[in-house]
């Protein structure tokens, strides 16, 4: 089975023996070889970024947006260097990544040679797992490895780093089919004593609500099928974090919209007045808990999770279930059915009146009165215009991504790529190119803030080269939007650097990529000119002029808990409605 | 709880009682295994008392790594679960809990002195059954083996009789009774 190549065709073979259709990349003096035996097939697609950072978070689109692992091949020195904030935003989201990286020779390594940097050192704490390759007979191995860890348990980057030397040299390469991990195992079953203590609670709430995460997303679409289903059976509320949204549809009655910092009032009184809180896949983020000690303080907690160190990390949980979140949703469907538990319905009638008063306070309510765009109202009128299509969304990072979370909703997992634990300003760019890459027939939107756009704006150019109609929709306000709120809020209106006294015009600038620009700065020419945006073959960049100083609410203030939100001045009085009670 | 200041986190003041664990880790002898452990107690911000790794199956080249650290028993719990993570890492068992372990310190301890101090440092060494590795006209280097608490007091007692200078190899441990780790 094994046969003689290079280093650098093995590399080649083991992506194509692992099925990788598409790799994005930035060739360079310590990876030439690999380019060169790149340049002798045509199994492998090679996508040429404008900077390695944007390699990575095109490898994270295709990855989040496909559900298969996303591959970048960069040089050595300042490529790696340049992927390394694409690798801890990987690292953060659980994204499965294999970052291959070109070394200086071996026998240069450590002499501080040109383009040298300590690669496995620098990206240690980053990945999930990183190897060094001095030795071609680990090779075919290594890299076999490197696509076993990066999919499997909670997924994640792995760099595989290769010197020049190792790349040239002759050895003989396995496929992936004779190549077992000596110990790496991530456990995937959930412990069945767990699962049906953690159904009996369920069975026994009074005022149950799901939590679910990106573990779902991660889990596959099976994960996404089970919860929908258990969802569904119990009747229980639902929310989501910013990386769970699409694992259940946003326009179901159970839907309670996204919980947190710029979650809903409803989800986040769900979780302050919950006993029996169902967590799947999340890892209680501080963006999500507010103050730990006043977090949903009267629940029993459940927290299904594949990686042991999230559970007990910031909140303890009563019921932990180690495991992948498919297999613990239809282990939990299992038992529920074969107990035929039956929920308390006269206790849930009543939550669920309890959630219509607050759903009534319309918490993500706002004031589209005048001529200028309220950034809602753009993205809301986005959502309205291409809800109908095969459709995903990116984003950068900041108000314009909160309020993207809040009023783009979503049926389907793997549509929604953003930014979570890391928070990366220019994430969305270079992630739209590798959503593009993977569904060329899909429409792929960017919503962006004008500063973060302007991070990885180089990578319209790789839009523009290989003819991905990608639509960076941005809502222009002229400042850092959100740290412009924080410093409303908390700073005393000392608006500290978050202006940007000098912005291209975005129109001109998509023109001179060769992509197609358009404005609109009045209300009434929004619907219009999206449609515009939607209708052309080819990338656009949208400069959606929109309300300078709007905030970003709901909001929990620091240091504060889920009950204590910031509402909108357009929200509604505590009242249960009419309307509200037909929900139960 | 105090106001809290302008931030974008919720702040706490840590006030829970923090103990001292030994770890010991079972890892694959591989470049950098060593590393990944020891960076990520730098990066997580755990406490690194003690460190002891020497590769101890040559076969199947694995090494054990022996860290003592404190924590309150979240933080203990949280650094074996990030330890068990790394992919290099076959175990991780936390011998001081229940009396599971047995730990050893070694030290190398130089004394000068000449005279009565000289004779007494030696009577001391007796004591602790501390041997004698190196000798002149003017100093004594002794070996000693014990609990961390006993290489402790035998230090604290050299220092006035001439204590010069002494190296410690930091904690191994191993589990009682019949069973592997």
């Amino acid at each position: 089975m094994s046969e003689t190549m290079t280093g650098a065709e093995m590399v080649v073979r083991a992506l194509r023996d692992q099925g990788v259709k598409h790799i994005f990349g930035y060739p360079g003096g310590a990876v030439l070889p690999i380019y060169d035996a790149l340049f002798k097939q045509d199994h492998v697609e090679h996508v040429l970024v404008r900077h390695e950072q944007g390699a990575a978070h095109a490898a994270e689109g295709y990855a989040r947006s496909t559900g298969k692992p996303g591959v970048l091949l960069v040089t050595s020195g300042p490529g790696a260097t340049n992927a390394v904030t694409g690798l801890v935003d990987a690292m953060m989201d659980s994204i499965p990544l294999v970052a291959i990286t070109g070394q200086v020779p071996t026998h240069l390594i450590g002499s501080d040679a040109f383009q040298e940097c300590d690669t496995v050192g620098i990206t240690r704490s980053c990945t999930k797992h990183n190897f060094l390759v001095r030795n071609i007979a680990d090779l075919a191995r290594v890299l076999h490895d490197a696509f076993h860890i990066a999919v499997t348990g909670r997924p994640g980057p792995v760099v595989v780093d290769i010197p020049k030397d190792v790349q040239f040299k002759t050895g003989l390469y396995t496929g992936p089919e004779h190549i077992v991990h000596r110990r790496y195992r991530p456990q995937t079953h959930g412990d069945p004593a767990r699962v049906e203590q953690a159904v009996a609670l369920m069975a026994m709430a009074k005022r149950p609500v799901f939590y679910s995460g990106g573990g779902v997303i991660n889990s596959g679409p099976r994960a996404s099928r089970a919860l929908r289903e258990l969802v569904r059976l119990t009747g229980f509320p639902i929310t989501s974090t910013l990386m769970g949204l699409g694992a259940f549809p946003a326009s179901d009655r159970q839907w309670l919209g996204m919980l947190g910092m710029h979650g809903t009032f409803e989800a986040n009184l769900c979780m302050n007045r919950c006993d029996v809180m169902i967590n799947i896949g999340a890892r209680f983020d501080d963006r999500v808990t507010g103050r730990l000690d006043r977090f949903s303080p009267g629940s029993r907690k459940i927290h299904v999770d594949i990686d042991p160190s999230s559970i007990n990390k910031n909140v303890r949980v009563d019921i932990p279930i180690l495991g992948d979140c498919a297999e613990v949703l239809e282990s939990m469907l299992e038992v529920w059915r074969a107990k035929a538990y039956v929920p308390d319905r006269s206790a849930l009638t009543e939550w669920w009146t309890q959630i219509a008063g607050w759903r009534a306070r319309k918490s993500l309510a706002f004031r589209q009165s005048d001529e200028t765009i309220k950034p809602q109202y753009a993205v809301q009128r986005l959502y309205e215009l291409t809800k109908g299509r095969k459709t995903y969304i990116t984003t950068e990072v900041g108000q314009h991504q909160m309020w993207a979370a809040q009023h783009y909703h979503f049926e389907e997992p793997n549509r929604w790529m953003t930014s979570g634990g890391l928070g990366t300003m220019g994430y969305g760019i270079p992630a739209a190119v590798g959503v593009q890459v993977a569904h060329p027939d899909a429409l792929v939107i960017d919503i962006a803030g004008e500063a973060s756009v302007q991070m990885t704006m180089q990578e319209v150019s790789t839009a523009v080269q290989y003819r991905l109609p990608i639509k960076i929709f941005i809502l222009n306000n002229e400042y850092m939007g959100m740290v412009r709120q924080w410093q409303q809020l908390l700073h005393g209106g000392r608006y500290s650097h978050s202006y940007s006294e000098a912005l291209p015009d975005f129109v001109k600038l998509a023109e001179a990529y060769g992509a197609k620009g358009i404005r609109a700065v009045k209300a009434s020419e929004l619907d219009q000119a999206i449609e515009e945006m939607i209708a052309y073959d080819g990338p656009v960049i949208f400069d959606c002029v929109v309300d300078k100083t709007e905030n970003c609410l709901p909001m929990i203030p620091s240091g504060a808990a889920h009950d204590e939100m910031i509402l909108p001045d357009a929200a509604e009085p505590a009242t249960v409605s009419e309307e509200g009670k037909m929900l139960v | 709880m105090s106001q809290q200041p302008a931030s974008a986190y919720f702040l706490v003041d840590k006030t829970a009682r923090e103990t001292k664990a030994t770890l010991s880790i079972l890892v694959d002898n591989e470049v950098g295994a060593l590393a990944r452990v020891v960076g990520l107690f730098a990066g997580r911000g755990y406490n690194i008392e003690s460190l002891t790794v020497a590769e101890t199956d040559h076969q199947k080249h694995t090494s054990r790594i022996t860290i003592v650290t404190r924590g309150t028993a979240e933080v203990i719990e949280q650094i074996k679960a990030q330890i068990g993570r790394l992919i290099p890492v076959h175990r991780v068992v936390d011998l001081s809990r229940e009396k599971l372990g047995i730990e050893r310190e070694m030290a190398l301890v130089k004394v000068s002195g000449t005279g009565e101090t000289r004779a007494e440092a030696l009577r001391l060494s007796e004591v602790f059954r501390a041997r004698v590795i190196d000798i002149t006209h003017s100093s004594f280097v002794f070996e000693l083996t014990g609990t961390q608490e006993k290489i402790d007091a035998f230090v604290d007692l050299l220092i006035p009789l001439g204590l010069v200078e002494f190296s410690r190899t930091g904690v191994v441990a191993i589990s009682r009774g019949a069973e592997p780790l």
